[in-house]
């Protein structure tokens, strides 16, 4: 099969991410990929844990004193967003709507830099009051777990705003849905990495 | 298929095992001559555990010769062409329930035995004077030397742990800079001292220490610890509980001895002027930054594993880091070889034994 | 297009080799490099026993020993064993199944660059200041007490080759979900796939918890972070748990292929069919599935309390249950066979004695009370090597016997092959048994040194004389393969005559793109099914000759893994580790730290951007050219191999 055939909404396949073989391999690969990333944060995620408040004798910061929540809600509903509009984007792909496709992954990047941005002022709020990388165990374990995260998003930023310049111009085909594809999923994931980052270090952070 | 192997065969053969290992090895450092409770029992479980596995050895390897010598092609011929089963559902059921029975043997015993060793709730037991009734000693291991410590006695020593005979001693565990693990081959297994947290296990000694080869038992750093991890060695002198006693009250008798810096004696004024710094004489003291001296000229060895003499000690002194590589003492002192040699004969002198 | 008829000068060669994305040259490119590093290790071990050979022995330092023992144990795992058995696991795998390459071609020769230059960059230790000395388990307190930058070498290099591991787990999966043949159902798999698709499973899983304990000692050691330091708040036990958290299914992950290995040549030499082949099967998935849940029974003396320890003891126990059903199925396809002992199979048959040795001193070091007096004695690197050497290398020395006729169209000397056997097998247990004793005699492991007259003189020197066998072993086998250069090729599929699973349908040389027309399989071992049917062909096909579709070559895996290469200078002589800071460790300016790591890290990821901009849709052998290749062939084939 020519995977640059010009496609018609009408004989567009209704799974056109996995049509070809490499689609289907990109398909499965990037779930196996998730899944070990998965024990990434896990692993993360633990450590934070283990460390969470430990610092050297008499620090000064602790995870309720120090997280705001309404930033991070702020953020978590700018994600949250993004998630969806990638979502209608996939949805015009299955319709072969390549337009649709670029404008909405186009607002799931500016949504995402949104996100980016507030990450990177909370930081370097963080740093301006004392609490810096190397401040205690607790800032590290804080930054490493929160800032995989954040590398994460820019990957996908990066990655997506790579896809939209590359295929802009040229419509849907069956070499690129799938890449499309994967993009988006690997964002839900970003997505939902956030949503127990929310919980477990601002939301069980404040509440103590 | 165990035809050829009668049941008193597998029995004799397992006695003969129990024989050669408790031959093995010198009984101040080997685990299969436990002096001990803990170690004895550890060495119970071991027995147990080499009886299942011989067990399941001899098994495999009788089925195992068996096959090779029946179904080789040279005996069933080169045009043989075997019966290409796929498998057996009774043959898997009985591999699968057996091996489980004879790990449920092994099982009980070690569950038991787990929280047994783990069981230290005694060590903080009081008498109605609010006395503790246990001994407890902190060990603290530091960059290839053992610091212990008696906190309810007052005294401190280094290198040669002395204890009771007959009663559980129990153990606070500690690593000052890097990782280390406290074993006493001889009386039971180890536990790790590590630099974020207590650990607490005890050991029991049942037998003196006097008869033994050098007198005492061996005790070894079990984890790498740096280039000198090998060299970390102490030794352990066991006590009837009289003779215990009187070694604390000596010990005790040393509060507030100092080596003089003006005193005649050359190796005493040598070792005030440049030793006293990081080594105690006086056993009633807070932790060292080297290993207390006290009771130096009682040990079994210099720096844990040096013949004890003043010309091996004189040699440590000397220079250190060709004995014990990477040891934090190198470099902070400078001293003649006449003075060391003075020193290693005053540190001769420091006893706390008749 | 023709893999036979165009001629290449040397630099044609090296150059094919940077840009495969074959596998079957990917295979031979593992083989090679695993090989390297194999012979360093081994030696490394030489020397290690020579000092041991004697009490109060000062043939090595105490902080070369170190250093030596360290980059042993991680030589032989990260860098011999893994990279040996993908080999195999490159070489077979899509032939087992019928493919004509790999999921993603690409990302396998990214993982064997990534892997390589990882090897390299430890390697390079070396030469730079002293290699790391905190063994192989890198315990967090000591490696960040070491001086220099050995430990930074150790995080940065294992660093850069797990990613390459991990890459090629991700792989192998897909390959093995998606690129089978028609009719090769999962449970129509040999079990050597079967045991390389677990396998890579457990990578997949178990290679994040290291490389996130990995990125925690670098940002320590390297950047001022504390997740170790207990002054200021760490805990070095979290580096306990992510070590064997990876560590212990670590061990899965080079036995479980290695247990594929002997499945695929014990039923070839017994001319039968596998026995339990579901029950292999299910026990392999159970092995995979334990190995995770084990991994703090190398942590019993830590402290972590009599609760966790007694878990920890009976799950490790219930992993003898599934091993045992694999040794009881390998001895009853024996069982009513016809033996036939070849090389191949005398390693099967030695490591089937060996293997349940080691298994049941594991199931001893399980009853945690029992571990207090063997765990870190020598009693375990008794038990471990049993396993290992017994296991593992015993495996891939059969294997080499066995799959060299595919991989390079040549045979192994049969009887230098018996007497490298005997002397490897003979040195192995003269080596290793005693060391059992040892350790119960209260030998400490990694010690550099003994004191006389603790009871331990003899069997140390016992000891060294089996390594100096093992290492005559390895020497032959080497000899061994380089005899076999010279000899003629064999133009043949099937050499063994008993061959069951695909791969051995296939006539050597093989063609690039594998299958001519992809087969359809029949059955578990379809080989054999269509000899039985008297098919000269040995597969029936499964689509009509057509058009091949084949990946590009390409320079940029090699490239990107030059990037993370460089990039780890920048980190390794980075100036803000406390190290660095207290002058215990060399380090650069700033500038310079940061123009290394992000000039890097820009190569790779412009290596990234270029490979999304270019599109690379492969390339179609057209059915002509295919019908071209296979006459070429046959004739190189009838006229013996000579162009």
């Amino acid at each position: 099969m020519d995977v640059n055939q010009k496609f018609t909404p009408q004989n567009w396949p209704q799974h056109a991410e996995t049509a070809t073989m490499e689609g289907k391999n990109k398909f499965v690969g990037i779930w196996i990929f998730l899944a070990s990333d998965t024990v990434l944060f896990a692993s993360v995620f633990a450590t934070y844990l283990a460390l969470k408040d430990q610092g050297p004798a008499g620090m000064e910061f602790s995870a309720q004193g120090l997280f705001e929540l309404p930033l991070a809600f702020m953020m978590t509903m700018l994600l949250l967003t993004s998630s969806l509009t990638s979502v209608y984007a996939m949805y015009h792909m299955k319709n072969h709507n390549a337009k649709g496709v670029i404008t909405w992954m186009a607002i799931t990047v500016l949504l995402g830099l949104g996100f980016l941005a507030l990450e990177i002022y909370e930081f370097q709020h963080y740093v301006h009051i004392g609490f810096g990388y190397t401040q205690s165990a607790f800032s590290s374990a804080f930054f490493t777990l929160v800032g995989t995260h954040g590398l994460h998003v820019i990957i996908g930023l990066v990655w997506i705003t790579g896809l939209i310049l590359r295929n802009a111009k040229r419509g849907l085909t069956l070499y690129n849905a799938p890449k499309f594809f994967a993009a988006s999923i690997y964002w839900h994931f970003i997505d939902v990495v956030w949503v127990f980052i929310f919980t477990v270090v601002y939301l069980m952070g404040v509440l103590g | 298929m165990m035809k050829g192997l009668k049941k008193w065969r597998l029995f004799a053969l397992l006695s003969v095992l129990t024989v050669f290992l408790s031959a093995c090895g010198e009984e101040y450092i080997s685990t299969l001559k436990p002096s001990g409770p803990v170690g004895q029992e550890q060495l119970n479980i071991l027995i147990l555990a080499v009886s299942i596995m011989a067990l399941v050895v001899i098994v495999v390897s009788v089925i195992y010769l068996l096959a090779f010598a029946k179904f080789r092609r040279s005996k069933v011929g080169e045009d043989f062409m075997p019966k290409q089963v796929e498998g057996s559902h009774t043959l898997e059921v009985i591999w699968t329930v057996i091996p489980i029975v004879l790990l449920l043997i092994l099982a009980v015993p070690t569950l038991t035995a787990t929280y047994k060793f783990a069981d230290v709730a005694a060590a903080d037991e009081v008498d109605e004077e609010g006395n503790k009734t246990a001994l407890t000693v902190n060990v603290t291991a530091k960059l290839y030397w053992w610091e212990f410590e008696y906190p309810d006695l007052g005294i401190i020593t280094a290198q040669e742990l002395v204890v009771p005979t007959g009663e559980k001693v129990y153990f606070n565990l500690l690593a000052a800079d890097v990782k280390h693990s406290f074993w006493i081959p001889a009386a039971g297994g180890k536990m790790d001292t590590n630099v974020d947290n207590l650990n607490k296990f005890y050991l029991q000694f049942d037998e003196e220490s006097e008869g033994l080869k050098d007198g005492v038992f061996y005790g070894k750093c079990a984890e790498l610890c740096g280039p000198s991890h090998a060299l970390m060695d102490f030794k352990v002198k066991t006590l009837n509980p009289e003779a215990f006693d009187t070694w604390v009250a000596a010990m005790q008798a040393t509060e507030g001895n100092v080596a003089d810096p003006n005193s005649s004696n050359a190796g005493e004024a040598a070792f005030a002027n440049s030793c006293l710094g990081c080594h105690a004489v006086s056993a009633v003291t807070g932790a060292g930054v080297g290993p207390n001296l006290t009771a130096f000229g009682d040990r079994n060895r210099t720096a844990g594993f040096l013949e004890h003499s003043v010309e091996e000690t004189t040699n440590w002194i000397m220079d250190p880091e060709n004995y014990k590589p990477g040891n934090l003492m190198t470099g902070k002192y400078s001293v003649t070889e006449e003075e060391a040699k003075a020193i290693a004969e005053y540190l001769m002198t420091l006893s706390v034994e008749d | 297009m023709s893999s036979v008829a165009k001629k290449k000068g040397f630099g044609g060669h090296i150059w094919d080799y940077l840009t495969t994305v074959d596998h079957k040259k990917i295979a031979i490119l593992y083989l090679a490099a695993g090989t390297l590093f194999f012979a360093i290790a081994g030696f490394e071990a030489l020397l290690i026993r020579v000092q041991l050979m004697i009490p109060n022995n000062d043939f090595i330092s105490a902080g070369l020993f170190n250093e030596l023992l360290t980059m042993h144990g991680t030589t032989m795992l990260f860098l011999a064993a893994t990279p040996l058995l993908f080999a195999f696991m490159n070489a077979i795998v899509p032939l087992q199944i019928g493919a004509r390459d790999v999921a993603f071609p690409f990302l396998n020769a990214l993982g064997f660059w990534l892997f390589f230059f990882g090897a390299v960059f430890l390697h390079l230790s070396f030469f730079l200041g002293g290699a790391p000395d905190a063994g192989w388990t890198s315990y967090a307190s000591l490696s960040l007490y070491s001086p220099g930058h050995g430990i930074d070498f150790y995080v940065l290099g294992l660093q850069i080759s797990g990613a390459g591991t991990l890459i090629s787990g991700i792989n192998f999966i897909v390959t093995i979900i998606t690129m089978r043949a028609p009719g090769m159902t999962f449970m129509r798999m040999p079990l050597f796939t079967w045991t390389s698709l677990v396998s890579s499973t457990l990578i997949l899983f178990a290679f994040p918890p290291l490389t996130a304990g990995l990125f925690l000692m670098l940002v320590d050691r390297m950047f001022g972070a504390n997740f170790f330091d207990h002054t200021m708040g760490g805990n070095t036990i979290i580096w306990e748990h992510l070590f064997w958290i990876f560590g212990h299914p670590e061990v899965y992950i080079l036995v479980l292929p290695a247990f594929g290995l002997f499945s695929e040549i014990i039923p070839v030499f017994a001319r039968k069919r596998l026995f339990g082949y579901s029950s292999m099967v299910f026990a392999t998935i159970l092995i995979g599935f334990l190995g995770f849940m084990v991994w703090a029974h190398h942590m019993f003396t830590v402290g972590l309390g009599a609760t966790a320890n007694a878990i920890f003891a009976v799950a490790t126990m219930a992993i003898a249950v599934p091993t045992g059903m694999k040794v009881f199925n390998w001895i009853l396809t024996i069982w009513g066979g016809s033996i036939k002992v070849t090389v191949p199979m005398l390693y099967a048959l030695g490591f089937i004695p060996s293997f349940v040795a080691g298994g049941v001193t594991g199931v001893m070091q399980a009853a945690a009370p029992l571990d207090y007096q063997l765990h870190d004695s020598y009693f375990i690197v008794a038990h471990f090597h049993y396993v290992i050497v017994g296991g593992i290398v015993t495996a891939l020395f059969g294997s080499a016997h066995f799959y060299w006729p595919i991989m390079f169209n040549r045979a192994l000397n049969e009887k230098l092959g018996v007497l490298t056997f005997w002397i490897f097998f003979i040195g192995f247990h003269l080596t290793f048994f005693l060391q059992h004793f040892l350790g119960l005699m209260g030998m400490p492991r990694r010690v550099f040194t003994y004191m006389a007259d603790q009871g331990w003189d003899t069997f140390n020197f016992i000891s060294s004389i089996g390594a100096l066998m093992m290492g005559l072993g390895v020497i032959l086998l080497v000899i061994n393969v380089l005899i076999s250069i010279k000899t003629p090729p064999l133009n043949r599929r099937d050499y063994w005559g008993d061959g069951r699973s695909l791969e051995w349908a296939l006539e050597t040389p093989l063609p690039f793109y594998n299958f001519k027309q992809l087969p359809l399989v029949r059955g578990y071992d379809p080989y054999w099914i269509e000899k039985e049917e008297g098919n000269k062909e040995g597969m029936v096909y499964a689509e009509p000759m057509g058009d091949i579709h084949m990946p590009n070559n390409s320079i940029l895996p090699f490239i990107m893994s030059i990037g993370t290469f460089i990039a780890a200078f920048g980190a390794l002589y980075s100036p803000w580790g406390d190290q660095a800071k207290a002058g215990t460790a060399e380090s650069v300016s700033p500038g310079l730290s940061l123009a290394l790591l992000i000039g890097g890290l820009g190569l790779t990821v412009l290596c990234m951007i270029t490979r999304s901009v270019k599109d690379d849709y492969g390339y179609h052998v057209h059915k002509e050219e295919v019908e071209q290749v296979e006459k070429e062939l046959a004739e190189f084939r009838a006229k013996g191999g000579k162009r």
